[in-house]
């Protein structure tokens, strides 16, 4: 099935980025075969509702679960709404999206039910 | 790597006079190179003016965009201007034009406009920076007047700070916050582990004060209150602290209306840097050592 | 004629001064104060006004029939603020990520989409001392958006409009401010001689510039900084209207509800005065 890492970089040796909504990029990989394309992150200039956005993006690539550091509210609802499955790995320790690809098929991630966080609210007027 | 938040709810109460002092305080002790310092009142941003950093690094911020007509091609039906809401499109000299100060960006009469003449431009609405400062490496930005999206350019401002203090392993992000309670101040409130609320002891700001606490907790942040120029008005000073009182919020001290505040403000200095002994200055130390103690002992 | 009084630094009067204009021009004509600063209103603690007219604002937000819907998402499409998605056979709305525009409502191809009110603050108005008629905004605790109930504010007028109106601005130089001012006949600036009151100040002459409105400065708690917000006006021909020299006992009258004018009866000449100049440069 296709996993979608937020990475920061344009490979699956790329760094883990730990921005959901406004991830530099994500790498869609097919956990069985191991193929992999990275995508620049179309939300990432998002003026609000850049968690939407992102969720969307990666609902539309046929991602089943993803993988990132945090998930607002919003970002929660879309990926909800759309049945895809979403683990959180630390920020704060260097992962490669390669070693948290492996860290999800040995169940070492930590799967989210419900918002990680109250939202960025980048929003504004 | 814990972040503390400055915020007030009325504006003028001390806030940026307080995170430069801290910034100052913390840079002497055992949290000296622990700090990273936000500014994240992009809209008037005053911190620096204290600070007097060295800039790093300079970024053009986009916000949202604004709508154009292309005359050329335009008929003059006036459809756009009968669904734009924002009263942000005018007939002039035979002409519809779009009022940039106005226009919302939504692009309503991009999509109604029978001969497609409406395009949406990307703006340029603001500046990020990086900066080095005597007290540490300091994030902040410059919206331009007028703009909105100050939301986005806080969230920028505060997760690039994040992202240092968790590169470099500092202990401490220092944000000093926007007034008001509306959405820069929602979004200087997104991951903060505390707030530090400069409270001034005026019916005015006891009643902003309220509205402020009353608006980080509905985000789930913890709250504490430093009432700043306490002298001014004693009754003030007890109706705040009643309230904290009832709603359990710890007062972490009382600070004296003091005008070498001013005096430093205008020779660029933090005022615990200018004259320590000054009762400002004194009281202000004592209000560091509280909080950072505090904010120390949040788990996580 | 409508006077916005407006500052960019925090904390520097605006209040202070509006309220006070309020009440000496009220001396002369009908007068009414708009607190627009409507994440943290302040005015009617000074004006006392008798609240009894209330009207609950917001933004109209989408509603999707279902049973209509045909799931093409061009609502999505069309949206600039990702408030609406459409994500397989389920619709989401994000109601604060919403600006009320309506385009979702217009490009629906199934009409299968109606607007309701999102309630984001309350509107109040009544009468005030000495006459004067009181309006204020307050946005609703936790709601990000000031504009749309500063927008609403604007628009909720009176039968009888009264000669005067004085808006009380929000603090800051952007959309909320800009709001404020906009459609005024002459910005009142309320400043400190200080380096953040000066670097505010520019930023709100910058907005009163590009809406072609006159403007004019009032230097309040003078004498505690430097003179360069004073050399800043000269060189930027801004009239500096009016001085308030920093006074404790005036601080500690404002600290407790009281109006300057009558804390500080000596400024009331100064007022009037200012008052009438405006008056005169809006005539113009």
């Amino acid at each position: 099935m296709k996993l979608a890492i937020s990475i920061s970089g344009n490979t699956l040796d790329s760094p883990f980025d730990a921005r959901f909504g406004r991830a530099s990029a994500f790498c869609i990989v097919d956990t069985e075969t191991g193929e992999w394309q990275a995508f620049d992150n179309p939300a990432i200039s998002a003026a609000g509702g850049a968690g939407v956005q992102a969720a969307q993006f990666i609902a539309s690539q046929g991602a089943k679960a993803v993988v990132s550091g945090a998930f607002g509210p919003n970002a929660y609802d879309t990926l909800a709404a759309a049945d895809i499955e979403m683990y959180i790995a630390p920020g704060n320790q260097a992962h490669s999206a390669t070693e948290i690809l492996e860290m999800f098929k040995a169940g070492k991630l930590t799967q989210v039910e419900a918002a990680t966080h109250k939202g960025y609210h980048g929003e504004n007027r | 790597m814990k972040q503390l938040i400055i915020l007030s709810g009325k504006g003028g109460t001390g806030k940026t006079i307080i995170t430069a002092a801290f910034a100052h305080l913390a840079s002497q002790g055992r949290y000296a190179n622990q700090v990273i310092l936000a500014d994240a009142d992009v809209d008037a941003a005053n911190l620096e003016l204290i600070l007097q950093p060295r800039l790093l690094e300079e970024q053009d911020f986009k916000g949202g965009q604004l709508a154009v007509i292309d005359q050329e091609t335009c008929s003059s039906c006036g459809d756009c201007q009968a669904v734009c809401r924002f009263d942000a499109i005018n007939y002039n000299n035979s002409q519809y034009m779009i009022d940039p100060i106005a226009c919302d960006g939504c692009a309503a009469c991009v999509y109604q406009c029978p001969t497609e003449s409406i395009t949406m431009h990307e703006q340029l609405v603001g500046k990020f920076y990086v900066s080095e400062s005597r007290y540490g490496p300091l994030y902040h930005a410059n919206l331009f007047p007028g703009q909105d999206n100050s939301g986005k350019l806080v969230t920028l401002v505060k997760q690039r700070a994040r992202l240092q203090a968790l590169d470099d392993n500092r202990q401490l992000v220092l944000v000093d916050g926007p007034p008001g309670i509306g959405c820069p101040v929602i979004s200087t409130t997104s991951g903060a582990d505390l707030a530090l609320m400069v409270a001034e002891p005026t019916v005015a700001g006891v009643q902003d004060m309220r509205r402020v606490l009353q608006t980080v907790q509905h985000f789930g942040v913890r709250a504490m209150v430093c009432i700043n120029k306490a002298d001014i008005y004693p009754a003030g000073a007890d109706e705040i602290e009643l309230y904290c009182n009832e709603f359990g919020i710890e007062i972490v001290g009382r600070i004296p209306f003091d005008l070498t505040v001013a005096t430093a403000m205008v020779a660029g200095e933090a005022v615990t840097a200018f004259r320590p002994e000054a009762p400002s200055s004194v009281a202000i130390a004592a209000v560091w050592a509280q909080v950072i103690q505090s904010l120390m002992e949040i788990k996580g | 004629m409508r006077i916005v009084v407006a500052s960019g630094k925090g904390g520097t009067g605006k209040t202070t001064v509006a309220t006070s204009l309020a009440l000496i021009a009220s001396e002369q004509e009908s007068v009414r104060l708009m607190d627009c600063d409507v994440e943290a209103p302040n005015a009617r603690l000074f004006l006392n006004p008798s609240l009894d007219s209330h009207k609950e604002v917001g933004l109209l937000i989408p509603q999707v029939d279902e049973n209509l819907c045909s799931y093409c998402a061009k609502c999505a499409q069309v949206c600039q603020f990702h408030a609406i998605a459409v994500i397989g056979k389920k619709i989401l709305i994000f109601p604060e990520l919403c600006h009320g525009c309506g385009s979702c409502t217009l490009v629906c191809p199934e009409r299968a989409i109606s607007e309701h009110l999102n309630v984001l603050g309350v509107l109040e108005s009544g009468s005030a001392v000495h006459g004067i008629e009181f309006a204020q905004g307050m946005m609703k605790i936790g709601e990000p958006m000031a504009v749309p109930i500063i927008r609403e504010l604007k628009k909720w007028a009176p039968v009888v409009l009264p000669t005067i109106e004085i808006r009380d601005a929000p603090p800051g130089a952007s959309c909320p401010v800009v709001e404020t001012i906009r459609g005024a006949d002459f910005a009142l600036l309320v400043t400190e001689p200080t380096p953040f009151g000066l670097h505010d100040l520019k930023k709100v002459v910058a907005i009163a510039r590009e809406l072609g409105i006159p403007a004019g400065v009032v230097i309040n708690r003078d004498g505690i900084g430097d003179n360069a917000v004073e050399k800043y006006c000269i060189e930027n021909n801004l009239p500096i209207l009016m001085r308030i020299p920093m006074e404790r006992r005036i601080a500690e009258a404002i600290a407790s509800g009281k109006l300057l004018v009558e804390a500080a009866p000596e400024y009331h000449k100064a007022f009037q005065n200012m008052f009438e100049t405006i008056t005169t440069e809006v005539k113009i």
